[in-house]
């Protein structure tokens, strides 16, 4: 399938007083249409960053470093007019922020406000048709009393309606993707599940295609199809959904598992938490950015960013390349000859072991199933 | 891009990552008068400010040196242009107008200085003991300062000023009366923060009084914003005095500061007009400076705005 | 909202007392009292009594207040100690040309204000902002009444076109004379208020542009000038409302001042005159007057701003978000 959205080499920086802070580095990935991809991180790892850049809304003193490829149904927006992203900002691709409250207009009303993306980019409508057009898809988003709603300002509405209110804002332009960043953070759990289950159902009955920013992979399992984890503002790993969850390859998206908090855990069990921080922006470590605190980190971990290799899909058996990609240890250092890696790889095997049984038990844990 | 680089790999390599402690950049502790410093001699706004300001005070502060004698009236020489012997002219009595706005600068930046200093110990004062104290003390307190800085304080002054006796103290005693409440508000914000600091919290289990607490380490610690209130103030402080020595409310005669000297300019302004010119202009430079030097030290000393 | 408006007049009303009580020591702590203006040398010890008596002059500060407080409202405000003329009469005929003159200043800051600042909010430390910014500093330290001579030494002593003082030209009563002299004062007083809002705005439309909403806003599409235009703005301009109601004081200080200097026959000269004459009735009418007229103003600027702020309206019953 062609895809949609096409990122390849994205990097952006933002030139501050403290130096150039690499937010993002060199970040490839893909949407296909109608499909949800995550983008997975906790904060501060260029996620949001990446979903602005697909917007057109890095602001100074952000700026996306040459090379970089964001095509979009074949156009590299990159290169937009101010007024080509006016176009297509709202149009082709739509977005919902983390905190619907802020994120709308407080002096507005709700009508006005969802009406605006029209006025952007339907001409020709009448007033009434507009009006017509926000009511069905405030309904579309199960918002009660639709035909009120318009005439409300955003601090008469709850948390989950004002979230509502900006999926419906998002999508009565009837967008191809849709970018949702962190669009259930600021709610609390019942709510999240009912905006998730809105926007999958949205997604069948409209078949755009999902771009989900989230810190939480707890809320990704019933919603993605594919996975892109990222950290430091590199991609440690990604692949399809399943894969990740069942054969997490790097550390940190093992990590980022086992920090999800289960029902099924027995009780007085602490909540699992990675250790540390990110590191500094400005000074990006060579190696693997993880490797601070990474608990089976190895000497060349802080040197060598492991290499991207396509690996076995679990799924479907090995060869598929459309599998899982990630970054593994395990993998043949790659950058000086292949002789010397194996050699080394060889004699580094008590290493590898401890690696690989730690990895192990955490697969164990999980194989009572995460999905 | 990921980048190729040689990697010399060894055994070493995939030993267990020896993480290194990090080393902290030493913590430089920068205090209050280093930061005023710095950003007084980096900021070019900044020192002009305070060159013209150093101009003019010691201009001020030496003016006896001037060879006219600021009170002795001359009817032969009045109301001269400018010229080689008298550099601003002279005026309606025959003063050499240049030693006036000397004298006159003397008054004004005295008035300017003892009200920011009445204003300033008198606010922090109020402020902290407001902050330290809070509950209904500080309800209350608060309520009173929200009044002062609501009123016309202008005009109250002017009322204020027909009760009293006319003078230089009255006229610092009336300025500062009407402008402690934003300082007090400062200080105040500032020692409700610093109240629920570990260090403040520590001294307190220590058993130190408040009164202690309050003077070795809450007051010390409001220094930057109090520094920029005062600069503030000192401005407002000369900017009032000269609408109340205007007025003619101000200090007596033969006194003059920079606004009673325009209150007499005022009759002449149509035919010498360079009369009113000079003093006001002293004004605008003085207050102007003032201002802004309070505006870069807020910059420099305000941890929250981004440059 | 009801609330709300009800809350804010009795707070209005206990302003009003407040000022009154304090309007009132003026004329209790003056020196000398009324009753010099009825006791002569020759009377009596008794007949001296008589008169205190007869004044109220020897009942409690309290009671006096009181009566007072009766004949104020009733408009009795005294005689003036200068002219032995009715005061609420003399102030009242003032009244109209020192409200005109703050009006029209008033009106020309804020038209002024409003565009400036948002041009240099938006155009954020461009070399226009810094030009903008510059006036303003200017404008907040330099003394309005010397900026009066200044434009007086300008535009009557070197190039005659416009008159130094007065509202009139005896024998004109044309409109077009009265604008011709209000053209300066206006100017003057709008000065300092002027560079307040400017700066005002410009912070405040920074504060703005940097909020979510202007990003959703942008996320759909929304071209740069609709945005400022549609969203920005208003929410830029309604703390403004607040902060007229507040700056009021600075402009009745104001006009008190810059009225002396171009002779405007306002009730800020006619106070300035009666200060001079220690003519304390008349100083007390103004002090009144004064602070109704701010009281008022902040009165109208807090249910404008419940008008315009739709946030507001709930008053005090929150309901839960």
């Amino acid at each position: 399938m062609e895809n949609l959205l096409e990122i390849k080499h994205l990097a952006v920086s933002y030139f501050t007083f403290g130096g150039e802070v690499q937010a993002v580095r060199d970040v490839s990935f893909s949407v296909k249409p109608g499909t949800t991809v995550a983008l997975v991180g906790e904060s501060g790892c260029g996620k949001s960053v990446t979903a602005k850049s697909i917007m057109g809304l890095v602001k100074k003193p952000g700026k996306i470093r040459e090379g970089s490829e964001i095509i979009f149904e074949g156009t590299d927006v990159v290169r937009f007019s101010e007024k080509e992203w006016n176009r297509f900002r709202g149009k082709q691709c739509s977005m919902i922020f983390q905190d619907a409250l802020v994120s709308l207009n407080p002096t507005m009303k709700i009508g006005k406000q969802i009406m605006e993306n029209l006025d952007n980019h339907e001409t020709g409508l009448s007033g009434r048709e507009k009006r017509q057009m926000a009511v069905d898809v405030l309904k579309m988003t199960e918002i009660p009393d639709a035909e009120d709603c318009l005439d409300k300002y955003p601090h008469e509405l709850s948390g989950g309606m004002r979230q509502r209110v900006m999926i419906a804002m998002a999508l009565i332009t009837d967008p191809k993707l849709l970018i949702a960043d962190e669009p259930t953070t600021s709610l609390d759990v019942t709510i999240q599940n009912q905006i998730l289950r809105l926007m999958k159902n949205l997604q069948k009955k409209l078949g755009m295609a999902i771009l989900l920013i989230t810190h939480d992979l707890g809320i990704v399992a019933g919603m993605a199809d594919e996975i892109v984890v990222m950290y430091a503002g590199k991609i440690v790993e990604k692949g399809p959904c399943r894969d990740i969850f069942y054969h997490p390859r790097h550390p940190y998206t093992r990590a980022l598992i086992s920090s999800v908090p289960r029902l099924d855990e027995r009780g007085g069990q602490k909540l699992r938490t990675i250790e540390g921080n990110i590191p500094d922006m400005t000074r990006p470590p060579a190696g693997c950015a993880f490797c601070d605190r990474c608990p089976h980190a190895m000497n060349i971990c802080a040197q060598y960013m492991p290499e991207m290799k396509p690996a076995v899909n679990y799924d479907q058996g090995a060869g598929e390349t459309d599998g899982a990609e990630g970054r593994n240890h395990r993998q043949k250092i790659g950058g000086t000859d292949g002789a010397a890696g194996t050699d080394h790889e060889n004699k580094a095997e008590e290493n590898r072991k401890t690696v690989h049984e730690a990895a192990c038990w955490l697969m164990d844990e999980r194989a009572g199933g995460n999905i | 891009m990921e980048r190729e680089m040689t990697v010399v790999i060894t055994e070493e390599s995939f030993q267990p990552l020896e993480r290194k402690q990090k080393e902290l950049p030493p913590a430089v502790m920068h205090s209050v008068w280093h930061d005023i410093r710095r950003e007084l001699l980096s900021n070019k706004v900044a020192l002009v400010s305070l060159i013209l300001l150093l101009i003019i005070m010691i201009g001020a502060l030496l003016a006896p040196l001037s060879p006219y004698d600021p009170y002795a009236l001359d009817s032969s020489q009045k109301l001269q242009g400018i010229s080689a012997a008298h550099w601003f002219g002279t005026d309606e009595f025959g003063r050499d107008y240049f030693t006036r706005v000397l004298y006159g600068g003397r008054v004004s930046l005295t008035v300017g200085f003892l009200s920011m200093l009445v204003t300033v110990t008198l606010g922090t004062a109020i402020g902290v003991f407001s902050g330290y104290a809070g509950g209904r003390v500080d309800a209350l307190l608060m309520r009173f300062t929200d009044i002062f800085l609501a009123l016309p304080s202008m005009l109250l002054m002017v009322i204020l000023n027909t009760f009293l006796q006319p003078g230089l103290f009255t006229l610092v005693a009336v300025l500062s009366l009407f402008s402690w409440a934003s300082v007090a508000r400062i200080t105040r914000a500032e020692t409700m923060s610093l109240k629920e600091r570990d260090f403040v919290t520590a001294t307190k289990n220590l058993g130190a009084s408040g009164l202690l607490i309050a003077v070795k380490h809450i007051i010390p610690n409001t220094l930057g914003p109090v520094i920029v209130a005062a600069s503030l103030s000192v401005a407002n402080a000369i900017l009032m005095e000269s609408s109340l020595s205007y007025l003619g409310l101000g200090v007596q005669i033969p006194l003059a500061s920079w606004g009673s000297m325009l209150q007499g300019a005022q009759s002449h302004i149509l035919d010498h007009p360079l009369l009113a010119v000079f003093p006001g202009l002293m004004i605008l430079i003085t207050v102007l400076s003032f201002n802004l030097l309070g505006d870069v030290l807020r910059n420099a000393l305000e941890p929250k705005i981004v440059k | 909202m009801w609330k709300y408006f009800c809350k804010k007049t009795i707070q209005l009303v206990i302003v009003m007392i407040l000022i009154s009580f304090f309007s009132f020591a003026i004329i209790y702590f003056a020196p000398g009292d009324i009753s010099m203006m009825y006791i002569s040398q020759e009377m009596t010890e008794e007949q001296k009594a008589n008169v205190m008596a007869e004044l109220g002059l020897d009942k409690s500060m309290l009671e006096q207040y009181a009566a007072w407080a009766v004949r104020a409202l009733h408009g009795d405000l005294g005689v003036s100690l200068s002219n032995k003329a009715s005061v609420l009469p003399q102030i009242v005929k003032r009244l109209p040309s020192t409200m005109l003159l703050m009006g029209c200043s008033f009106l020309l800051s804020l038209i002024l204000a409003i565009p400036l600042g948002l041009w240099s909010g938006y155009h954020k430390n461009t070399w226009i902002d810094n030009l903008i910014s510059s006036v303003t500093y200017m404008g907040m330290s330099i003394p309005s009444f010397w900026f009066g001579m200044l434009l007086i030494i300008l535009f009557s002593g070197i190039l005659h076109i416009l008159p130094s003082s007065g509202m009139h030209t005896v024998g004109d009563n044309s409109i077009l004379d009265t604008a011709k002299h209000m053209i300066m004062p206006c100017i003057t007083l709008s000065i300092g208020n002027l560079a307040v809002y400017i700066r005002y705005i410009r912070a405040n439309t920074i504060g703005q542009l940097s909020e979510e909403y202007v990003l959703t806003a942008e996320a759909k599409g929304t071209s740069k000038v609709k945005i400022l235009k549609n969203h920005v703005l208003k929410n830029t301009l309604l703390p403004i409302i607040t902060l007229v109601g507040m700056n009021l004081a600075s402009l009745v200080c104001g006009s008190f001042i810059i009225e002396s200097v171009f002779g405007w026959p306002g009730i800020g000269s006619f106070a300035m005159e009666a200060i001079g004459k220690r003519d304390y009735p008349i100083i007390m009418a103004y002090v009144m007057m004064s602070g109704l007229i701010l009281v008022i103003g902040n009165f109208i600027a807090d249910i404008l701003y419940a008008i315009a702020d739709p946030r507001i309206k709930r008053g005090g019953a929150d309901s839960g978000t």
